[in-house]
């Protein structure tokens, strides 16, 4: 028991150095030693310390919280190694959609992002990535016109310096307030995608809660390797609108991850806690072969 | 030319409306049919096979609605399932090893949201056309014809040239869809048609189309012919000219026709 304990907190001292030590990252919340959160799957009462130790996974349920990308690239990545870019991209001005530009600015106050997605060069087991991460705190994670720009020069990025490419996946889909040309990102991401592969190049995705639409239609499906986090929705319509055409109640665990592992669209589920030492395998497997 | 979006939405969801089963058979001589993904099954939604464009041989890949309920049933109204994706995807690459050059024809409400088609994975095989089409060395043109929804008219949509039908829309989604999305409020349809610029000249305007196939004043299904050579011409100047690229350059330029698509950075 001891010895668990002893486990417990020496993942929460590496999760605040890390958070420390990054200065360029703000983490979504600072740690309140008191404060309690309800968990929606089991509905227990956790402390937000226990939480936070346990990598937002609910430590009773196993249920996997929203990670912000913040969040989720300081508990991935070797400390201090995360470079972001194009981080000031914004949508603001895009277009004159009645309320976008008020949602915009809302989604940057309270995610202290500009868009839905961060991208960057970061090193995991000192091997070096690009790597981009979704945020579905801001707008659902949708992808418009700066979402599908950023991920499309990451991975051409990744192509020009020969790095592999790990993109987590968090999003409603196409943002529909971008019309047309969010739909366009789908094609412009997977084109990129293309010549990537085309020239060898290692794709890795993490699929984690909600991966929808547009985006499970695109560069989320494409990877050579296709990870998930556990329960995690992925599908390309929407339950309602399934409902509403087959006229049927879905069974409870429909497009889930364990759905589409089972119907052969995933190579793995990944537990949260598992997932640096699973990309760190997987990174040295796709590492030329030392001659 | 000032016709209001949702009156567009309507003409184009027409049951007199010309359909891909029309068009064919006049386009191309000696259509001849191909069937099924080889993996899972035939997708009647997908109207597929071979012709001769003016004596060359092409591939054609055409969403297909039929013209009344039965015709309608047997092509599930034009929204493919999974194995429709596929079969595409197969006679592309079969066009690849020929060197025919590839003809697509939208025509979608959007890919079919069902259980089985999300079990047999929609989402990979749309994203798997999306690649695929990117690169493919041989050339590409879609006419966007009347309906093109969402995802599953995009799958059919990267070419070296996409045209449309001058009453044609083509958008992220469907109004009902957008609506619903949006305000979760699928009567507002007429408002959403409005608000999402789906028309052809909007299109136009964004550079997302080449360009506009005009119909006729008295309806394109009265004076069919008056599009049809239109769209003869368009096909007949494009292969000529993508014909002497090198596949290489058409793929640059096809590359670069989908990277400039949205503000840059």
């Amino acid at each position: 028991m001891n010895q668990l304990f002893k486990r417990r907190r020496d993942r929460l001292h590496r999760f605040q150095d890390l958070t420390k030590k990054d200065k360029g990252l703000k983490v979504s919340k600072p740690i309140d030693e008191m404060a309690i959160e309800v968990c929606p799957q089991c509905k227990q009462a956790i402390h937000s310390k226990e939480l936070a130790l346990n990598l937002y996974v609910c430590p009773l349920c196993e249920a996997h919280f929203s990670l912000s990308a913040h969040d989720r690239i300081l508990s991935l990545v070797d400390p201090k190694s995360f470079k972001e870019l194009w981080a000031k991209a914004k949508s603001n001005g895009i277009n004159k959609f009645p309320d976008y530009e008020d949602k915009l600015i809302k989604y940057q106050d309270a995610t202290h992002l500009n868009e839905a997605v961060v991208c960057g060069t970061a090193k995991i087991a000192k091997i070096k990535i690009a790597l981009a991460v979704m945020d579905n705190r801001f707008m659902m994670g949708s992808m418009g016109q700066i979402v599908g720009e950023k991920i499309t020069r990451l991975i051409e990025y990744a192509n020009f310096h020969k790095l592999p490419l790990i993109i987590f996946t968090a999003s409603g889909g196409a943002r529909m307030q971008e019309g047309i040309l969010s739909l366009m990102q789908m094609a412009k991401t997977s084109a990129a995608l293309a010549r990537f592969s085309e020239n060898n190049g290692f794709y890795c995705t993490v699929l984690t809660h909600p991966t929808t639409g547009g985006v499970s239609a695109s560069f989320a499906m494409l990877g050579d390797i296709i990870l998930a986090e556990p329960k995690a929705l992925v599908g390309f319509a929407g339950r309602r609108v399934i409902e509403k055409t087959v006229k049927e109640q879905l069974p409870d665990d429909f497009q889930t991850s364990e759905f589409l592992l089972d119907k052969g669209f995933i190579d793995r589920i990944v537990h949260r806690k598992d997932l640096r030492q699973t990309l760190t395998d997987l990174l040295l497997l796709h590492q030329e072969p030392q001659s | 030319m000032s016709t209001k979006a949702w009156d567009r939405v309507v003409l184009a969801r027409r049951a007199d409306r010309p359909k891909a089963m029309d068009i064919i058979p006049r386009l191309f001589a000696s259509f001849y049919s191909l069937a099924g993904d080889r993996h899972f099954g035939e997708d009647k939604a997908l109207l597929a096979g071979l012709g001769f464009f003016e004596g060359v041989p092409v591939t054609i890949l055409a969403q297909s609605k039929g013209r009344n309920l039965e015709e309608n049933m047997q092509c599930n109204f034009g929204m493919l399932h999974p194995e429709g994706y596929r079969k595409a995807h197969r006679l592309a690459l079969q066009a690849e090893k020929f060197n025919r050059p590839i003809i697509t024809i939208i025509d979608t409400a959007g890919a079919y949201p069902g259980e089985k088609a999300e079990e047999r994975g929609q989402a990979e095989a749309i994203a798997a056309n999306l690649k695929l089409f990117s690169t493919l060395k041989v050339p590409v043109i879609a006419i966007v014809l009347s309906e093109g929804g969402s995802g599953g008219a995009l799958a059919l949509g990267v070419a070296d040239r996409v045209y449309m039908m001058e009453n044609a829309i083509y958008s992220i989604l469907s109004p009902e869809g957008f609506a619903s999305i949006l305000w979760k409020d699928d009567s507002r349809t007429e408002e959403a048609a409005e608000l999402m610029e789906c028309t052809a000249e909007d299109l136009l305007d964004k550079r997302i189309i080449d360009a506009i196939i005009p119909e006729s004043s008295i309806g394109f299904e009265q004076d069919l012919n008056y599009s049809l050579e239109i769209i003869r011409n368009f096909i007949r100047k494009d292969l000529k000219y993508l014909k002497k690229l090198s596949a290489k350059k058409r793929n640059d330029l096809r590359y670069k026709k989908y990277r400039v698509m949205g503000k840059r950075l």
